[in-house]
């Protein structure tokens, strides 16, 4: 069904998602960053130096630190789910750049497997969400349609990989042409509709739901503030004339 | 515990259980309201005003609009469940909107009903709701059932704090003129009489003289407890609770002799007779500045060269972040120092100098574990590492008796539960809810002392002492298996015949 009046129509839809996405985010983005935090409040034991807050926060983003005290299950499952996303995700450029950056071909032996974690991850966290008394009582109805949501893409996307595959050179056509606001034409195919509609649907409602839970994180002044409070208030010469224990905790006199 | 209580206490098990959840089996544990006298001494409206929805909901922007904190909080949660089972609240009492996430949810969801696109138009799909009266009953409720422990904020993916929301919400219905008596008395009085609980400056100069008499009687050593001494080095800002309750007094005792063997002049004011500060708890910025210049007056008064607080674990929270951007500058200070300094980072320093003679055997009749309270542990730090405020304390501890033991690791250093009693909660009329919150606590404790057969239980905070004398009992326990750490010193430290 290779109409024209697809191609416009998915392109527009793309197109219009991308921008909500982008300007959605980003201005939630910026509300975070102009948003006063006058008091320190990082949960402690916390980092001393900005570089230690960096630390702090990459431990966090990479392997979920605090999930990892809180619920190993809910680790386990949320960590396969967003690291298969990652690779999925970065192979997906190969839909986007030409020639294809050769890195990309790297991720072929681990794909696969990256797909299959993340629908696992996703069925896991939905299953944890109906079956957990404690987190099912504290779900709402976009909580579960965001994992279905989530688990609709991953399964089109596999689909595509092993039953339909689509055109690869039109996809790539019709990407290029969306990219630059020219409408190319659609490779065509049920199952491409789909996932692509809800791949829009999922950047249109990401400014505005708990997804901003990825920008989010960065901004958390439990997470990303430096404990040092009273070092700021000591005499710089202090420290050049005292041990270093001293200054800090500093007992009696000389 | 003279009578039998109206509720029923938690059994302790061989490990802490995670309860089922249930609904609303704490709906009806709420704090005495606020007298309209006590409300209007604070600048806020005397009693619940008639359009508190619109100026609730207002307020509510404002904050949100005004704190990076709580616009991160209210958007970034994804229901995960990490937090659910981590509130001694909810463990103690399986009550629904006793998880953190549920009680934050309490806030979140109004605040997603009238500043989120989803929440105006699709309420019921994102759980928004508005704020109607049952609203606001829930949020008086169940924002009175939490100590601003921040054991939550350790274990969520994004550092999720219940402790900045409770405080927001308690600011909002303050606002509105639906406060709890026992924070707004407490702030009333230390506005006044410069401590919590109302003491005089006349009476707090006899307490502290005869406190000097017994300590002569019992030691022979003339050991001070100075007040409004002009000129002193040090001004120590304490919890008004060590003047005289038990076993606070002892803690006090524990400083003095440590100033007293170190040489070091010291001071208490009459002025800041108090290092507690509600206006954390009820989230009043306004009320917290004032509380925190105060400390600020003192000093400049006296002329001291640094300020050392006692034993108490959110005025140490409150001292430690805010002090100098509250009060400050404290230019007029020895900035060698930092500022402030924990009376237990001095004893520490002065153990390390060698400057202190302890004899750890003189507490040898007692088989020690040691409480971390929650804003030490999860809001400030001692020393200059991070965790500082885990080993300071045991070092000094451990350098002062011979039989110290760990309870479970899941409850202690950042892991560490509540007393119960944190937060503004310390009052007869949630003494339900006390003992109840006291159950993952008196759980480890029972577990350390099945093996360990411990005979006291340190900690370095007023509200956490009181608490435990008080709940101690209920699980069989005595209530004075609960002692301050600087009494441990005090006990161990050596006088020769001339002091």
């Amino acid at each position: 069904m290779p109409e024209t009046g697809e191609v416009v129509v998915m392109s527009i839809l793309l197109i219009i998602a991308g921008l909500v996405f982008i300007f959605g985010t980003g201005r939630k983005i910026y509300q975070y960053y102009s948003t006063p935090a006058p008091l320190k409040i990082p949960t402690t034991p916390a980092p001393t130096s900005r570089i230690g807050v960096v630390w702090r926060l990459t431990k966090e983003v990479l392997v979920f630190q605090s999930l990892f005290k809180a619920a190993k299950v809910t680790w386990l499952l949320s960590w396969l789910f967003h690291a298969g996303l990652l690779v999925v995700l970065l192979y997906h450029l190969q839909f986007f750049t030409d020639p294809v950056w050769s890195w990309i071909w790297l991720l072929v032996p681990v794909v696969k497997y990256a797909s299959f974690a993340m629908v696992t991850g996703l069925t896991g966290l939905l299953v944890l969400r109906v079956v957990v008394d404690r987190v099912r009582v504290i779900s709402a109805p976009s909580d579960y349609l965001m994992l279905v949501l989530l688990l609709s893409i991953a399964a089109s996307g596999l689909l595509m990989r092993y039953f339909w595959y689509p055109d690869i050179v039109l996809l790539k056509q019709f990407i290029a042409g969306v990219l630059s606001l020219q409408f190319q034409s659609f490779p065509g195919g049920f199952t491409l509709f789909v996932h692509l509609l809800l791949v829009a649907v999922l950047m249109i409602i990401f400014p505005f739901s708990k997804l901003l839970h990825a920008p989010g994180l960065f901004f958390s002044p439990s997470r990303n503030q430096v404990d040092d409070s009273r070092e700021r208030n000591l005499d710089p010469r202090a420290i050049e004339s005292r041990s270093t224990k001293d200054v800090s905790t500093g007992a009696g006199h000389e | 515990m003279s009578k039998k209580p109206d509720f029923r206490v938690p059994e302790l098990n061989d490990s802490l259980e995670v309860p089922k959840v249930k609904d609303g089996t704490m709906a009806h544990s709420k704090p005495f309201i606020s007298k309209p006298e006590l409300n209007l001494a604070l600048g806020y409206p005397e009693e619940l005003i008639d359009n508190w929805q619109e100026v609730a909901i207002n307020k509510l922007g404002d904050m949100v609009n005004n704190s990076r904190a709580l616009r991160v909080y209210m958007d970034t949660c994804v229901k995960c469940g990490a937090c659910t089972d981590k509130c001694h609240y909810f463990l103690g009492t399986g009550d629904k909107n006793n998880m953190p996430v549920a009680r934050q949810d309490l806030l979140r969801s109004v605040y997603k009903r009238h500043y989120t696109l989803a929440g105006k138009y699709l309420p019921k799909l994102v759980g928004a709701e508005d704020l109607d009266e049952q609203m606001l009953d829930k949020w008086y409720t169940y924002y009175h059932q939490c100590s601003q422990c921040r054991r939550c904020s350790v274990y969520c993916p994004f550092g999720i704090d219940t402790s900045e929301v409770s405080m927001a919400a308690r600011d909002i219905m303050q606002t509105i003129g639906k406060s709890q008596k026992y924070c707004t008395e407490i702030i009333g009085k230390v506005h006044k009489l410069g401590n919590n609980l109302g003491l005089p400056a006349p009476a707090l100069a006899d307490t502290l003289e005869g406190l000097e008499e017994d300590l002569l009687d019992d030691i022979n050593v003339p050991v001070k407890l100075p007040l409004d001494v002009a000129g002193a080095e040090v001004l120590l800002v304490t919890p008004s609770a060590d003047f005289f309750a038990e076993p606070h007094v002892d803690g006090l005792i524990g400083y003095a002799k440590v100033f007293h063997q170190a040489g070091i002049s010291w001071t208490l004011s009459s002025h800041a007779s108090e290092a507690a500060n509600f206006g954390l708890f009820t989230g009043s910025m306004g009320n917290m500045q004032k509380i925190a210049i105060r400390i600020r007056e003192a000093a400049q008064e006296l002329g001291v060269k640094r300020i050392v607080f006692g034993e108490c674990g959110h005025a140490w929270r409150v001292a430690y972040n805010h002090l100098d951007k509250l009060a400050g500058p404290f230019d007029f200070l020895d900035r060698r120092y930092p500022l402030p300094q924990h009376m237990v980072e001095v004893t520490h320093d002065l153990i390390e100098q060698g400057r202190l003679r302890l004899d750890r055997s003189a507490n040898d009749a007692k088989r020690v574990t040691y409480h971390d309270s929650c804003n030490v542990a999860r809001a400030s730090r001692m020393g200059s590492k991070p965790g500082g405020q885990f080993s300071i304390p045991r070092d000094v501890i451990n350098a002062s008796c011979n039989y110290f033991y760990e309870m479970p690791r899941n409850t202690t250093k950042e892991a560490t539960f509540c007393c119960g009693g944190g937060g503004g909660l310390l009052t007869d009329d949630l003494l339900e809810l006390r003992v109840k919150g006291a159950l993952p606590r008196m759980q480890a404790l029972k577990q350390v002392n099945d093996k360990h057969h411990i005979t006291h239980m340190a900690a370095i905070c007023a509200i956490c002492k009181s608490q435990f004398a008080k709940v101690l009992p209920y699980y069989g326990f005595e209530m004075d298996q609960i002692i301050s750490l600087h009494q441990l010193v005090g006990d161990a430290l050596v006088f020769s015949a001339e002091g």
